[in-house]
């Protein structure tokens, strides 16, 4: 009973994250209060970090750990995607918390363990690492969520976001008791292995695992698991609901991916169905009920509701192994498509936002393509992606998407989103309008990082779509030895 | 089943004489209210105040990193039963559970939540 | 020896009595309690699966749920103290401020 070196390569990135962010929670105690950009800074320079160990490792294949976490194409791929978004997070964070007077270290240092848990979960090969990766990044974002405490609206999200997360927690843990009844073991592989044996009870498997499916239906925002999704992005703070939005979403669909292509092929007739409908739902009411709002905030909330379908759709085919590599692969690739417009759209509503929750109505935005154009233009190239418009990354996204699921034989779901997708197509272009042809002297504040981010995630989601194939190349390499 | 016969036994005859002593001295018994007897016993104190009185939030930081520190013991519990087999692998892994921990004392001190007043 | 079924019928009802005290009463402590209440009912299934399956990965299962629920505790109530100081309610249906 020993780890070997190889135990820790596996967790290397992991592990220097952790440590290090339990480091910076010392360090920031001996910051004075109005250096705490010094936390920031290390809080970035630790993910950079990271993104390099984790990038140094691509191609390595290995499991650790006793079998309980993994190696490989697929979570290097995910991780850099996490890491990425958390230094975004950052960037977006750094002046905000700042301007609207909640600047404190602990927001880094929360951030740091989110990210950790969210790369955790990529990795976990076994139900219990995935149960202890799903709180390592839910605790620090209900607290995360309420950081703008005593304002009531971000402690009552942070409020509504802990006690629907901790009844998805309760999902998840009860399924994966089901799992463990039905299979004897947590071990991904072994569930795998005992599926397969007749002994095995296909209705107490099927139960856990439908259970672990609402449960992960709660965090990724799925339709008719969404009700949290609009407060809770409304009142958190909005550099806080980027991240979320993001990141959250992106480890989800990576433990469900994990858990379910690998652990429950067996369950892919009954499955596929269920994906189908919850798929389908989730498009059409977050898309539909997104038209009517007025908050630009609680918009975004719907659409990410509404994208969280559009990746669903990835999995539907999963039980079929001629189309699953490729489904899947374009599902990752939809995942940074959303991931770097996520953060740019975000990025320019926290550009408009003002003190006491000022700015956020989609009427602020009136003027913005004359006063400020280039913030409109970027905000403009977001719009597009979210709807799926040439020259951006979304356009790709859902190209790739509809292809695998036509590919998949569920041709009425890939009309089904693309009509959603026309749906959409008003609410987005209503911002776009709203810039350009109405009048009006809407406010910005000017931030290096916030500019910069907002350009780089615009650059990468206009440029990227002109050379999808390698992004798409390398997505494909990472699900190639999933199975 | 059979020795189960004896338990059911005990418990019916616990049954009739807790019943039994209850209801003897309920109906023969002197039954005389007043104020003094309807105070709330608190081990011969004199009440004051409502039992259900607020408490200072103070009592509740502690309580939460009373919690926090508490639980962690169950990990304490297999790693002192399997502690020979595991060894000195067993011993390292402890004592960096311990400085995690260890992070996380400093930190609620630093902060103050220790500070009583 | 109780056999391993009424375990898991017992835990299943728990679960769902849990389930049912989320959806149906509002004040926030008493869902969080149904909250702790559906993950000791899987604690309770996963012990009994455990005990019949002789393994051990399952009672190192119980033991994280128990420490993870303890973090959680500690987040939910310091939000509930924060909320109620605010508004002298922890009720979730007057927790209306967010509206679209």
């Amino acid at each position: 009973m020993n780890l070997t070196s190889q135990d820790y390569q596996v967790l290397a990135p992991y592990i220097l994250l952790t440590a290090w962010a339990c480091v910076l929670l010392l360090v920031d105690l001996f910051i004075p209060k109005e250096r705490k950009s010094v936390t920031a800074l290390l809080a970035a320079l630790g993910l950079a970090v990271t993104l390099g160990v984790t990038l140094s490792q691509v191609g390595i294949e290995q499991v650790g750990f006793f079998n309980m976490a993994a190696l490989d194409g697929f979570s290097t791929f995910v991780n850099a995607l996490l890491l990425v978004s958390g230094i975004l997070g950052i960037a977006l964070a750094h002046g905000y918390v700042k301007r609207m007077g909640i600047e404190r270290g602990e927001y880094y240092t929360l951030l740091l363990f989110s990210v950790s848990g969210m790369m955790l979960m990529a990795q976990a090969t076994d139900l219990i690492i995935v149960f202890i990766a799903l709180e390592l990044l839910s605790i620090p974002l209900y607290v995360l969520a309420a950081f703008a405490r005593p304002q009531l609206s971000s402690e009552e999200a942070g409020m509504k976001y802990f006690l629907l997360g901790a009844f998805a927690t309760g999902f998840v843990v009860y399924g994966t008791a089901l799992v463990f009844g039905a299979t004897g073991t947590t071990s991904l592989a072994g569930i795998v292995a005992a599926a397969a044996s007749p002994s095995t009870s296909t209705l107490l498997l099927t139960i856990g695992a439908a259970l672990v499916l609402v449960g992960f239906g709660f965090k990724v925002a799925a339709v008719p698991f969404h009700m949290w999704t609009p407060d809770v992005y409304q009142g958190a703070p909005t550099a806080v609901t980027a991240f979320m939005a993001s990141g959250a979403k992106i480890a989800g669909f990576a433990a469900l991916l994990r858990v379910f292509a690998t652990a429950f092929p067996a369950l892919a007739v009954d499955m596929t169905a269920v994906l189908w409908a919850l798929a389908a739902l989730t498009m059409i009411v977050g898309n539909v009920i997104a038209i009517s709002q007025t908050d630009i905030k609680r918009m975004l909330a719907y659409s990410s509701i509404a994208h969280a379908g559009y990746i669903l759709m990835a999995f539907v085919p999963y039980g079929n192994p001629a189309v699953r590599d490729v489904s899947i692969a374009a599902g990752l690739f939809y995942l940074v498509a959303y991931a770097f417009t996520n953060f740019g759209a975000w990025g320019v509503v926290i550009a408009l936002e003002k003190k006491e929750e000022k700015g956020l109505a989609i009427a602020d935005y009136a003027g913005l393509g004359r006063k400020h154009p280039l913030l409109a233009a970027a905000m403009t190239v977001f719009m597009l992606s979210l709807v799926g418009l040439p020259p951006t990354l979304g356009l790709v996204g859902k190209v790739y998407l509809f292809r695998a699921v036509i590919a998949g034989g569920f041709t009425g779901l890939a009309i089904i989103g693309v009509l959603t997708s026309l749906i959409s197509a008003y609410y987005y272009l209503r911002v776009v309008v709203t810039m350009y042809m109405k009048e009006g002297e809407p406010e910005t504040v000017r931030e290096t990082w916030l500019s910069l981010t907002t350009a780089l995630t615009a650059i990468v989601t206009v440029v990227f779509s002109l050379l999808p194939q390698s992004l798409f190349e390398w997505a494909s390499t990472a699900v190639l030895k999933l199975f | 089943m059979l020795e189960y016969v004896a338990i059911a036994l005990l418990i019916a005859l616990a049954l009739v004489v807790a019943l039994a002593a209850i209801g003897l001295g309920y109906l023969f018994g002197p039954r005389k209210q007043s104020a003094v007897k309807a105070q709330p016993y608190e081990s011969g104190i004199n009440p004051f105040g409502e039992g259900t009185r607020r408490m200072p939030v103070r009592f509740y930081l502690i309580a939460v990193l009373f919690i926090l520190f508490d639980i962690e013991v169950v990990f304490f519990l297999p790693w002192a039963i399997a502690f020979r087999q595991l060894g000195l692998f067993g011993l390292i892994e402890m004592v960096l559970f311990i400085v995690i921990l260890l992070v996380g004392y400093i930190y609620a001190w630093k902060k103050g939540a220790l500070e009583w007043e | 020896m109780i056999p391993v079924e009424y375990y898991i019928i017992l835990s299943a009802i728990l679960f769902a009595i849990g389930v049912a005290g989320v959806l149906v009463r509002r004040n926030a402590l008493i869902i969080f309690m149904s909250i702790e209440l559906m993950l000791n009912s899987a604690n309770l299934a996963i012990v009994a699966f455990s005990s019949v399956l002789k393994s051990f990965s399952g009672q190192v299962f119980v033991f994280f749920v128990i420490a993870v629920a303890a973090a959680e505790v500690a987040v939910g109530l310091a939000l509930m103290v924060e909320i109620f100081k605010a508004k002298h309610s922890i009720d979730v249906d007057q927790m209306n401020s967010l509206k679209g």
